[in-house]
């Protein structure tokens, strides 16, 4: 039959008007929907879905049957933050969509209901689909009506399933995604905790918790900037009285998808680490893992064990999302403490940088000295020291002497006794190129000390010129300012 | 998909032809008090390419239905013609959810608006009901072509707040009651082109959109007849894509909540082949 009409479209335009008779074109119309059933197996079988963050129980089969899967689409008003409502697109009135789950080796016959209360046209792309379209090219369904087709789940895995309906990229968004699990023969180790959850990024007009009715924005859709980044499509949907819950010493496998449409997530979860990970949904398994990758469209399940007790934070690592964004969720941990894997704060004491502020007091006495108008040259030489131990002593070092060949040395330096006051521009504006200090060549680059100040300089030049066997002397505020109401001179010329 | 494409498309082709009328219907008198806006002739950039017509599409002068039909203006209809009564109607013209919020076969709800517009009607009730006002569906490219336009200008696409207008429909869900018609005029002083229902047009068996619309220029050109030449241009231009998309999702004997129509009449002067 098909093959037959196709030819005939494949050879006539407007013709085929004329082919078909009226009696012709009513048979068509009233043939059955849906194609052939496939071969039945022994036993049929309808699919238990659950809405997240619930996975439907190990379907438990040595054998592969015939499943139906029956899938409504809803289009529904729910909050996306608290006070912020959006239209959401679902697959069974959630986002994520109600998690399928069915064994390799299955035969299932897919239901896709369009609920007459929808504006749109949906289908469903499943990932674990092997044909055009996974899906797609046979389930467009109109608003009131129901697709049927059927497929052989080929491959185990867990796969992502989302609307393919145009334009694609606002179906996705707008929460057409959700996963399909199929099993090996074998079935999964067991665990005793399984949970769902899928990343989505989300695009509004209003910003990021902005108050009421948000509608779907296509431009920072295209542009790729996302308002909102959740799990489970809706902020809080994993955190509180709804966080995940765990005990200590129990299991848990994470299904975790990510519907896109555009970001990739950077999958964590703060505080453990996944002791296997099937990546990407693969049958390959990664041990020891801290963030792992889930692409748009993509899924993984991770497995670990809860050892001790506490909120594990679910985050996008990509931080800003989930921080300003919206991706976290809560995995609430109860049971008794182990103190030999987590003590928790043993110690909590005040910590003292050697910047802090007691080893400044010189400082603030010659400041305050030099206020009254009584600033000694020692009060200059104790204030220097403090600030040369900051600052200069990094590479002329403490004792002033320098590094042979790179930092030229201030310890009875020529070039310093030769003209004291030229070291304020030295320390003011930096010094590029050749210069001779006792006798020895350097040639590098001090940058200039933007960060001290006119008294600060005058205190270290001050106590630089009265240690390490200089020839003493003072240099005061008054001669720095001098120096910096001049212009700079040029660089290098005169060494 | 294709046997069901096909099915409609030729189902579509075939009562363009007027083969297969469930009985026909003779063209009464133009009781109606429907108003029609004389629209003038122009051209327009469709969202749709046609192999055969490159550059802006020629639309000829005609006139179109200032509102879509509304539910009371249906039941007069459906009262005048008890063969599209629900009950009476051949399936193959008007499938299961046929008026189906109307508790009865013939009117809708008591405390219903009658001046809502009228929804689950089939291309086929829609067609019939716009003969009986002498008049047809307007096609595809009629209907863009006074959708383009916004209250000041004739083409107002480009401006991004005639795209809000449709956007911030498309984000309303279906279930809320429809408002009755008689909203803000446009340009041509035709009403509720944008944000109450969605409409069926004469042709809409030839928007044939891929059900899987990923597949970029590789359509299935040669699937179905007649539709060789039709694919989506201009993907930015999603807002009216959608539209095509719900239309193409839709067989002629189906409708949904909020697909509605109007009619429209050729220009005496202009009807040429």
């Amino acid at each position: 039959m098909k093959s037959r009409l196709i030819s005939l479209g494949a050879g006539a335009s407007l013709a085929c008007a004329a082919l078909f008779g009226c009696a012709s074109a009513i048979a068509a119309s009233s043939a059955p929907k849906g194609s052939e059933p496939a071969a039945a197996p022994a036993t049929t079988i309808r699919a238990v879905l659950t809405s997240p963050p619930n996975v439907p129980p190990p379907t438990n089969r040595k054998t592969p049957a015939k499943v139906i899967v029956e899938l409504e689409v809803v289009e529904k008003d729910m909050p996306i933050s608290e006070g912020v409502s959006y239209t959401f697109w679902t697959f069974g009135g959630t986002v994520p969509g109600s998690f399928i789950r069915v064994r390799q080796g299955d035969t299932v016959e897919f239901h896709l209901k369009n609920h007459p209360g929808s504006k749109m046209p949906h289908n469903i792309d499943l990932h674990g689909v092997t044909g055009p379209g996974g899906g797609a090219a046979s389930s467009f369904t109109a608003p009131g009506h129901e697709s049927q087709f059927t497929f052989k789940a080929l491959n185990e895995g867990i796969y992502v399933y989302h609307c393919a309906t145009a334009p694609v990229g606002m179906h996705v968004a707008n929460g057409m995604y959700g996963l399909i699990l199929v099993e090996p023969p074998e079935g999964l180790p067991k665990v005793d905790h399984e949970y769902y959850v899928m990343q989505g990024d989300f695009y509004t007009s209003g910003k990021y918790r902005e108050k009421g009715k948000q509608p779907f924005d296509m431009e920072k859709a295209i542009d790729e900037r996302p308002t909102y980044v959740l799990f489970n499509g809706a902020e809080g949907a994993l955190t509180g009285d709804r966080a995940i819950t765990a005990k200590t010493g129990e299991t848990v496998r994470l299904f975790v998808g990510n519907g896109g449409p555009n970001l990739v997530s950077s999958f964590h979860v703060i505080g453990a680490i996944f002791d296997k990970v099937r990546y990407e949904g693969g049958t390959s398994v990664q041990q020891n893992v801290q963030t792992t990758l889930i692409p748009a469209g993509g899924a993984v399940s991770v497995e670990f064990k809860a050892r001790v007790p506490g909120s594990y934070v679910l985050v996008d690592h990509s931080i800003f999302r989930a921080f300003n964004k919206g991706a976290v969720a809560i995995l609430k941990v109860e049971g008794a403490e182990d103190k030999s894997i987590y003590s928790g704060k043993e110690v909590d004491a005040v910590y003292l940088g050697d910047r802090s502020q007691p080893n400044l007091n010189a400082v603030a006495v010659a400041t305050k000295n030099a206020a009254a108008g009584a600033l000694t040259v020692q009060d200059q030489v104790k204030a220097g020291q403090e600030l040369f131990a900051g600052t200069c002593s990094v590479c002329h070092q403490a004792n002033g002497a320098g590094l042979p060949g790179v930092f030229p040395p201030l310890a009875k330096s020529d070039y310093l006794a030769k003209e004291p006051k030229r070291a304020i521009g030295v320390v003011m504006h930096g010094l590029t190129g050749k210069v001779t200090v006792n006798a020895v060549e350097y040639n590098s680059v001090m940058p200039p000390m933007n960060q001290l100040n006119d008294d600060a300089i005058a205190n270290i030049l001050t106590y630089v010129l009265n240690s390490w066997g200089n020839s003493g002397g003072r240099i005061l505020t008054e001669d720095v300012k001098k120096v910096r109401a001049t212009k700079p001179p040029v660089a290098a010329a005169g060494h | 998909m294709s046997l069901l494409r096909l099915a409609r498309a030729v189902l579509a082709c075939a009562t363009a032809l007027a083969a297969c009328s469930p009985e026909p219907t003779p063209a009464p008198p133009a009781t109606t008090t429907a108003r029609y806006i004389d629209i003038p002739a122009g051209a327009i950039t469709s969202a749709l390419a046609s192999d055969a017509t490159p550059g802006p599409a020629a639309v000829a002068a005609f006139s179109l239905r200032e509102t879509p039909v509304t539910q009371g203006e249906f039941a007069r209809f459906v009262a005048a013609h008890p063969e599209w009564r629900r009950d009476r109607v051949p399936k193959v013209f008007a499938s299961d959810g046929y008026l189906r919020s109307w508790p009865t076969p013939d009117r809708p709800a008591a405390g219903a608006d009658e001046r809502a517009p009228v929804t689950d009607v089939s291309w086929f009730a829609a067609q019939a009901f716009c003969e009986s006002e002498g008049a047809r569906l307007p096609s595809w490219l009629e209907w863009e072509y006074v959708a383009a336009a916004d209250a000041k200008q004739r083409d107002a696409r480009a401006d991004p707040e005639w795209l809000a207008r449709i956007l911030g429909w498309y984000a309303r869900p279906a279930t809320e009651a429809l408002p009755a018609v008689g909203g803000a005029a446009n340009v041509y002083g035709v009403r509720d082109v944008h944000g109450v229902v969605w409409e069926w047009v004469d042709d809409f068996a030839s928007l044939l959109v891929e059900g899987d619309s990923r597949t970029g220029d590789d359509p299935d050109k040669l699937k179905f007849c007649g539709a060789g030449a039709i694919n989506l241009k201009g993907r930015e231009n999603y807002a009216v894509l959608m539209r095509i998309a719900l239309l193409s999702s839709l067989d002629a004997a189906d409708g949904t909540g909020s697909l509605g129509f109007r009619c429209a009449r050729s220009s005496q002067h202009q009807e040429q082949p």
